[in-house]
């Protein structure tokens, strides 16, 4: 009976991750347009830092590997968390614009199977785009990577892969509950995370109201970690990475269940409500 | 002079537990009621909150193996009914059981009893029948090799050659997607099956493929059914017994033969009466006067305005 309780979910995870791979597929030319857009994107900033001396008119010899991989680091932290968090948001988004919402929602399968099933395709959907890109921007600059930590690197960014799925599925109840508008309301957490978090500055440099807000974001200790692991080559166990990691277990504990006991509730009231309809 | 209505036949609440047991759905007093918000906004303020009750103290037994039609006009409730069935929508007051089990307290074991097939096939437009159907199988733990033995064998019956079951849905007609819809539901061999107009938009021929498959899931999945239609034809040849609704309420509820014979009482003729007349008797006609009748020019033509009426209400 656990048993094949446990097959029953393990097909149904991988039902979600075939059908978003058969869609990746099929919206090929789609994906293509994302990844060039996002690939141009981090052109745009990095292109910034090999241009530093030039803007800034420094008279001194000015460390633009350094700033580089600041912005690399920020330009690939981004896109990964923009692939995975639309990846997540997506439980909701593709269901209501394919008309999928109901048959999904009716399914005998948990809500929690469900969200594994997308968000572990969310996560390799993200690592490879940003793989990439990272493989199109190298192509571009001469980076110093010979400090890199490359371990260290993939430890934080598939830990900090948790949290930001706990709040793709915490962005994904708006358009579960405003059935016309929920998409864009969510595009607004992914933009407050990309202001507050760092991606291409120090935290410092944000007004002290908003300080607070950077130290809850799981974005801003994973780009603290990724540049202590990739610029200085900091290991695991050292200091610096340890003070990224706990931060972001802790966010993922409270993150996921939270944001799934939330998604219940939410599911809940749009029952109620009649809002888990096909379309908006 | 308004016509009378023809009152329900109810089941009462309180019935023998090992007759509980053969019913495969009991709907008891359900209500539910939609609410549209007063807006917040200065700008919108012209807008009034509004209810509309959905569906009003509804009360239907549906016994095992049994195939019941449920008719109406649109917006009559039928397919909010069928979402509160499906664990989509939970009743405001009332109680829903199937096989026993509670729609809203088991929900998780009420959906492995259940499939449905809505008026607009849903899915993934982009993938092929097959890719939707494997996800489908796959989400009620179908393994994929069986599943796909049975998609080809489902699909080829409802007349889908092989050729384009690996072709995107999209590329279909509105008929041919309803037919996968189907082979859908079917895959899954549901105990409970819900037909929410699924023939709507098919051509004759796919409607009797259909309607052949319905009466096999009963022969031999033992499948009971509930099907919306707003094809009288398909209800008189499918249905064991059909309930009428109306503004969300079932104002009639019986057996074909027993609906005709209770319009002709009714209406004093010397012939049963025919689905369409027992259909327009049921919908509309205790509306209609002979103020009405006069000031429209037919019976015919009163109904349709009143309905017209009735739509640009909703």
């Amino acid at each position: 009976m656990m048993f094949n309780a446990l097959v029953h979910r393990g097909r149904a995870t991988y039902a979600f991750f075939e059908r978003n791979w058969n869609l990746t597929r099929r919206y090929w030319a789609w994906e293509i347009v994302w990844l060039l857009y996002n690939i141009v994107n981090a052109l745009s900033v990095t292109f910034i830092g090999a241009a530093a001396e030039q803007i800034t008119g420094a008279k001194v010899k000015f460390d633009t590997n350094s700033l580089l991989l600041v912005l690399v680091i920020g330009t690939s932290v981004w896109s990964y968390l923009s692939v995975t968090f639309d990846g997540v948001t997506d439980i909701i988004n593709m269901e209501r614009w394919e008309g999928t919402i109901e048959y999904t929602f009716m399914a005998p399968i948990s809500r929690f199977t469900h969200m594994v099933g997308s968000c572990l395709y969310a996560v390799a959907h993200g690592l490879l785009f940003t793989l990439i890109q990272l493989l199109v921007i190298a192509a571009f600059f001469h980076i110093d990577l010979s400090h890199a930590n490359y371990l260290t690197a993939l430890f934080l960014l598939l830990l900090g892969s948790i949290s930001f799925i706990g709040f793709g599925i915490g962005a994904a109840i708006l358009p579960l509950l405003y059935t016309e508008k929920g998409m864009q309301m969510s595009f607004i957490v992914k933009a407050v995370l990309l202001l507050v978090s760092g991606v291409y500055y120090p935290i410092s440099v944000l007004p002290g109201w908003m300080q607070p807000l950077a130290r809850i974001s799981p974005a801003t200790y994973v780009l603290e970690g990724l540049r202590a692991a990739i610029m200085q080559g900091r290991p695991l166990w050292s200091p610096e990475i340890w003070s990224c990691t706990w931060p972001l277990i802790l966010t993922g504990l409270i993150s996921v269940p939270a944001s799934v006991y939330a998604f219940s509730l939410a599911e809940r009231y749009a029952k109620r409500t009649g809002k888990l309809k096909r379309n908006g | 002079m308004a016509m009378q209505r023809l009152l329900p036949t109810l089941p009462t609440s309180t019935m023998a537990d090992h007759q509980e047991e053969q019913d495969a759905v009991l709907v008891e007093e359900v209500t539910k009621v939609f609410t549209k918000s007063r807006p917040w906004l200065p700008w919108q303020k012209g807008e009034d909150a509004r209810t509309v009750r959905a569906v009003d103290q509804v009360s239907l037994r549906v016994k095992r193996r049994e195939i019941i039609g449920i008719l109406g006009s649109n917006g009559s409730g039928k397919s909010t009914l069928i979402r509160i069935l499906s664990t989509l929508l939970i009743p405001d007051s009332g109680r829903v059981t199937i096989f026993g089990y509670d729609v809203v307290r088991d929900e998780a074991i009420v959906r492995r009893l259940i499939n449905r097939v809505s008026v607009e096939a849903s899915f993934f437009k982009k993938l092929s029948p097959m890719e939707n159907l494997i996800y489908a199988a796959r989400l009620y733990n179908l393994p994929g090799h069986l599943a796909r033995e049975r998609i080809v064998s489902i699909l080829g019956r409802l007349g889908i050659g092989a050729a384009r079951i690996k072709q995107p849905l999209e590329d279909m007609s509105r008929g041919m997607q309803q037919k996968v819809a189907i082979a859908r539901a079917f895959l899954t061999a549901p105990v409970l099956l819900l037909l929410d107009e699924p023939t709507t938009g098919l051509d004759p021929r796919s409607k009797l493929d259909v309607q052949t498959f319905v009466r096999e899931l009963r022969e031999v999945h033992d499948a009971t059914i509930l099907l919306t239609t707003h094809d009288l034809a398909e209800a008189e040849a499918l249905c064991d017994r059909v309930a009428i609704i109306d503004q969300g309420r079932i104002v009639a509820l019986g057996s074909v033969d027993e609906l005709k014979q209770e319009v002709m009482r009714q209406l004093g003729l010397n012939v049963p009466a025919s689905m369409h007349q027992v259909f327009m008797h049921y919908t509309a006609s205790h509306r209609i006067t002979e103020e009405d009748i006069l000031r429209y020019g037919s019976w015919e033509k009163a109904f349709e305005a009143l309905e017209a009426m009735r739509e640009e209400e909703e």
